[in-house]
């Protein structure tokens, strides 16, 4: 007879999850971000990638976000729903700031004029 | 399942013997996901968070250059000094999240003093800050000088609110492991202020490239 226990863990899916990091992996991922970070002042300073720079900061950003969000708080270990959850208010904030963007007529990419 | 921290006593099926005592499991309530509807809820919170900022860094991005007089945001800000919060900021994650690994081993002391660290740098990274406001106070920047000033402070302040905050949860988390009331049965109570504690550095890596390194 299957006990309130054995319940739990056959709704668990188990296999959808992963044993988290240890603390070598997480010191090498906090190198790498003070790594970008460093590379971000770098290309801020130089005049010579001042046409990319924007596209450039918005990908090591970018980077940085799914270095912490992936491997610190674990979406990339923990049940996917995790990640469903914080994605779906993600991507609502972002389609928030690029509406208001277009709305205002203020999109920071220079291209646009 | 990694964490399953909750201490609810569940019945395994099985009749003990007359001289011992049953076997405790700790395991979290049952729910219709098989996870624990506390983390679950940080995550809802965590993505509500988002929307929150959002909103506040769609709006600067729109009224940082339409203020008519100054102080505007290329004679303001000193970005050498902001990259070191940003890096001190990055350093409280690397910390919280061994603080967090150190629970899981059982390391109850090396715990304490991963999460006092990161306490630390979290005032630290405050007191950057509060620093950073009193200068642009000076320099006549302030909530109501114009649109800049007053989208900058509502932005920064609310991510300064939300590190002030955390701070506070770290440190209650250090009284109950000091108190003899975190084990490593407990670790999710930790995970848990971790995952708040990294959203905020997150937020810090937007706000960092949107604010202060995308040019005007």
């Amino acid at each position: 007879m299957a006990t309130e226990h054995d319940l739990a863990h056959d709704h668990a899916e188990p296999e959808l999850e992963h044993a988290h990091p240890g603390a070598k992996t997480y010191t090498i991922v906090g190198v790498i971000l003070a790594v970008i970070t460093l590379a971000e002042v770098f290309f801020y300073t130089q005049e010579s990638v001042r046409a990319i720079l924007v596209p450039l900061l918005l990908v090591l950003s970018a980077t940085k976000f799914v270095l912490v969000v992936g491997f610190y708080m674990h979406l990339r270990f923990d049940h996917p729903l995790f990640t469903g959850v914080f994605g779906f208010g993600l991507m609502v904030a972002g389609s928030i700031i690029t509406a208001l963007m277009f709305l205002f007529g203020q999109y920071p990419l220079p291209h646009r004029g | 399942m990694a964490h399953t921290a909750i201490p609810v006593i569940v019945d395994t099926g099985a009749a003990p013997p007359a001289a011992v005592a049953a076997p405790l499991v700790l395991e979290h309530p049952h729910t219709s996901t098989g996870l624990d509807s506390r983390k679950l809820l940080m995550w809802a919170f965590l993505a509500s968070d988002c929307m929150f900022f959002g909103t506040l860094i769609a709006t600067y991005l729109v009224y940082k250059n339409r203020s008519p007089e100054g102080p505007l945001p290329r004679e303001t800000f000193d970005v050498p000094y902001t990259s070191v919060s940003a890096f001190v900021l990055l350093l409280s994650s690397l910390t919280m999240v061994l603080a967090l690994a150190a629970i899981q081993r059982g390391e109850e002391r090396r715990m304490r003093v991963w999460l006092s660290a990161t306490a630390l740098l979290g005032c630290v990274f405050l007191g950057g800050q509060f620093y950073e406001f009193t200068t642009f106070y000076h320099e006549g920047l302030t909530l109501s000088r114009n649109l800049f000033g007053s989208s900058f402070f509502t932005l920064t302040g609310f991510h300064g609110t939300h590190v002030f905050i955390g701070v506070f949860w770290l440190l209650s988390l250090v009284a109950h492991s000091f108190r003899g009331r975190l084990h490593q049965e407990h670790s999710l109570f930790v995970e848990i202020a971790g995952l708040y504690w990294h959203f905020v550095d997150i937020v810090w890596i937007l706000i960092f490239t949107l604010v202060y390194l995308i040019p005007d």
